[in-house]
């Protein structure tokens, strides 16, 4: 028998009933699509949180003490290795590496801010002027921290908006003298509202000089440094200098963690993709109920067309032809199903882009190619059973029936 | 040309055995017209199915052209199917969705002749069995006349050497039995042999040669030479 006449046939048999047909290529286009909708959300919170990242500078090195590494349950007490502190003087000193635009050293604390009679708990950002281009902040009014040596500890901060709201209500706050702690600082600026950055509502922090913010909690060491590089080409060379300038100022020991904001991105961009995997996989099941329903329909489909079945036999079709015949139909079915499968599901991901548009859900090419490369299989593998017993049947049993 | 050894046919029925078929030989030459007589349960659907290959005799041996069929493969008897043997049964069985060209064009399509080759062996048909004007209607669109001619044709297109007919008329009224009987004895003037299943005894009366069964036995075969 010719291919084209096998897949005449099929079409022949699937339109002749097209109910039966709309119904399975229904579950079968359900399931593509849902599989197609479910990963472009996967990747559109993967793209999203890659967006979050990119925008905070990419050129970015993050070192902060300690090292990041699993030692034998003794090591510390044995070794009685003690990790320096980071300190102003190390961040001073990478100031001095090749490719490197800015360096900011950061602080973070917690505590009261006051003003007049009104009091509120805020997280207070000790830094320099570099942390405004380094975390990308936007400024309302006034100006930044001064640009001046770092280990001075001048009395002035900049507040977020919701702090300046909170503190001022519709009163000017520049100029004012608020109390933080047991210190005062005179509001010098104001912060933009911008919302969450990374973990940190950027509207609810005040940022002072880090010399201040250090003798504010009595803490000489610093939390962390950040160094941007000037392209993303010189990264890893600065990189591996911020190592080295560390271990010569710690007495040779690496006792410092050393992250890029790339390897943020990638560890972020693993989980996503193994989120995008598991939706993948819930929306697989949907595909072999589809396959499941096919199957059914398709036992009904050889029981129905028994007659027909022992026709085709009595006029010369061998099992292996008749086996074809239905194998043709069920990949024909699912062919077509997954295709329409996925022109929904391209609707469907369209439309959640249009009600959201901060999330960019476009599917990824390999999950629409594998929902229908998983529609088609599952389709021919249950139509096996059917196509089977359509082969078996004795085609004198089957025309005797009217 | 059929020739038929001692066949049995034993068909299991629950915990009993069905003895469809007992000690039957027979042999059909080349061009004959045979009727097959006998009340209902006496066999003779079973033994129009043995010669035509849906079924398989529990014993005995079946000779089509000399060649001992009996024991080939499923695949190896669908092609003596397609190649030797024409049906055409009591409720036509055409396939509903297709048109009648299409109907008569299927054993081509299954034994895979191009379809350059395929319509003109068609349309001849058609002419022949004169129903061309309803060529492109389906089944459902024509007369139960209609569509045994279009079983007819679709028992020709292969030129087999044999045409076996259960009922033919079963489901026709008289005037048009008539034609198709005619239809089917013309066929058979052109050489081809013909093999009639009915238990109206005027039909089988027609057929030059009447075999006729009683309880799964050859009572009487008035051309008996086997």
């Amino acid at each position: 028998m010719r291919l084209r006449d096998v897949g005449r046939f099929a079409w022949r048999s699937l339109t002749g009933a097209s109910t039966r047909t709309l119904l399975m290529m229904a579950a079968m286009s359900i399931g593509v699509a849902a599989v197609v909708v479910l990963t472009s959300l996967g990747e559109g919170a993967r793209r999203y949180v890659r967006h979050q990242f990119t925008s905070l500078g990419t050129n970015l090195i993050v070192v902060f003490p300690g090292r990041a590494e699993t030692a034998g349950g003794f090591s510390s007490v044995v070794i009685g290795r003690t990790p320096h502190d980071l300190t102003l003087e190390d961040a001073l000193a990478l100031r001095r590496i090749r490719g490197v635009q800015r360096v900011t050293p950061l602080n973070v604390g917690s505590d009261e801010v006051s003003w007049m009679e009104r009091r509120r708990e805020v997280a207070i950002l000790g830094s320099t002027a570099e942390l405004l281009e380094v975390h990308s902040m936007k400024l309302a009014q006034g100006k930044f921290l001064p640009e001046e040596d770092p280990r001075r500890a001048t009395p002035v901060c900049v507040i977020g908006a919701t702090v300046r709201q909170e503190l001022f209500g519709a009163r000017s706050a520049l100029g004012e003298w608020v109390r933080i702690g047991d210190r005062r600082f005179r509001v010098v600026g104001v912060l933009a509202q911008q919302g969450q950055s990374l973990g940190l509502d950027i509207d609810e922090v005040v940022v002072i000089p880090v010399a201040s913010a250090q003798q504010l909690f009595n803490l000489p060491s610093l939390l962390r440094i950040l160094v941007e590089t000037r392209s993303r080409e010189e990264m890893a060379a600065a990189r591996r200098e911020v190592r080295r300038i560390l271990r010569e100022r710690h007495d040779g020991e690496d006792d410092v963690t050393v992250v890029t904001q790339d390897a943020v991105l990638a560890t972020f961009d693993r989980i996503l993709v193994a989120l995008t995997l598991a939706l993948a996989g819930i929306a697989t099941i949907s595909l072999g109920v589809a396959g499941i329903l096919i199957m059914n329909v398709m036992l009904i489909a050889v029981s129905q067309r028994t007659t027909e079945i022992g026709l085709l036999k009595a006029i010369g079709a061998s099992p292996a032809q008749i086996r074809l015949l239905f194998f043709a139909e069920a990949a024909l079915l699912s062919a077509v199903g997954g295709l329409v499968g996925s022109v929904l599901g391209q609707l469907g991901s369209f439309t959640i882009r249009q009600v959201y548009p901060v999330l960019p859900a476009f599917p990824p090419p390999w999950a629409v190619a594998a929902a229908v490369a998983t529609a088609v299989t599952t389709g021919i593998l249950f139509s096996l059973m059917p196509a089977q017993r359509a082969a078996r049947l004795e085609p004198a049993l089957a025309l005797s029936r009217r | 040309m059929i020739r038929l050894e001692h066949i049995h046919r034993i068909f299991p029925v629950g915990r009993e055995e069905v003895h469809a078929l007992r000690e039957v030989s027979l042999h059909i030459a080349r061009g004959e017209y045979v009727s097959i007589m006998g009340p209902s349960g006496s066999g003779k659907s079973t033994l129009l199915n043995l010669i035509g290959l849906l079924d398989r005799p529990t014993s005995g041996t079946y000779f089509l052209d000399g060649e001992d069929v009996t024991g080939l493969s499923d695949q190896q008897q669908a092609q003596v199917r397609r190649e030797k043997i024409g049906f055409v049964f009591q409720f036509f069985h055409l396939v509903p969705r297709l048109s009648a060209a299409e109907n008569v064009e299927l054993p081509m399509v299954l034994a895979g002749v191009a379809p350059t080759d395929r319509a003109p062996a068609v349309s001849r048909l058609l002419e022949e069995v004169g129903i061309s004007r309803r060529a492109l209607h389906r089944p459902d669109q024509l007369s139960g006349g209609e569509r045994q001619r279009v079983a007819i044709a679709r028992a020709m297109v292969m030129q087999p050497a044999v045409i076996l007919a259960d009922e033919p008329t079963g489901n026709l009224d008289q005037t048009t039995g008539k034609e198709v009987i005619h239809l089917l004895e013309e066929l058979n003037g052109k050489g081809m042999a013909l093999l009639l299943v009915s238990h109206d005894p005027e039909l089988a009366g027609r057929a030059r040669r009447h075999v006729s069964m009683v309880d799964g036995r050859i009572q009487s075969d008035t051309g008996a030479n086997a």
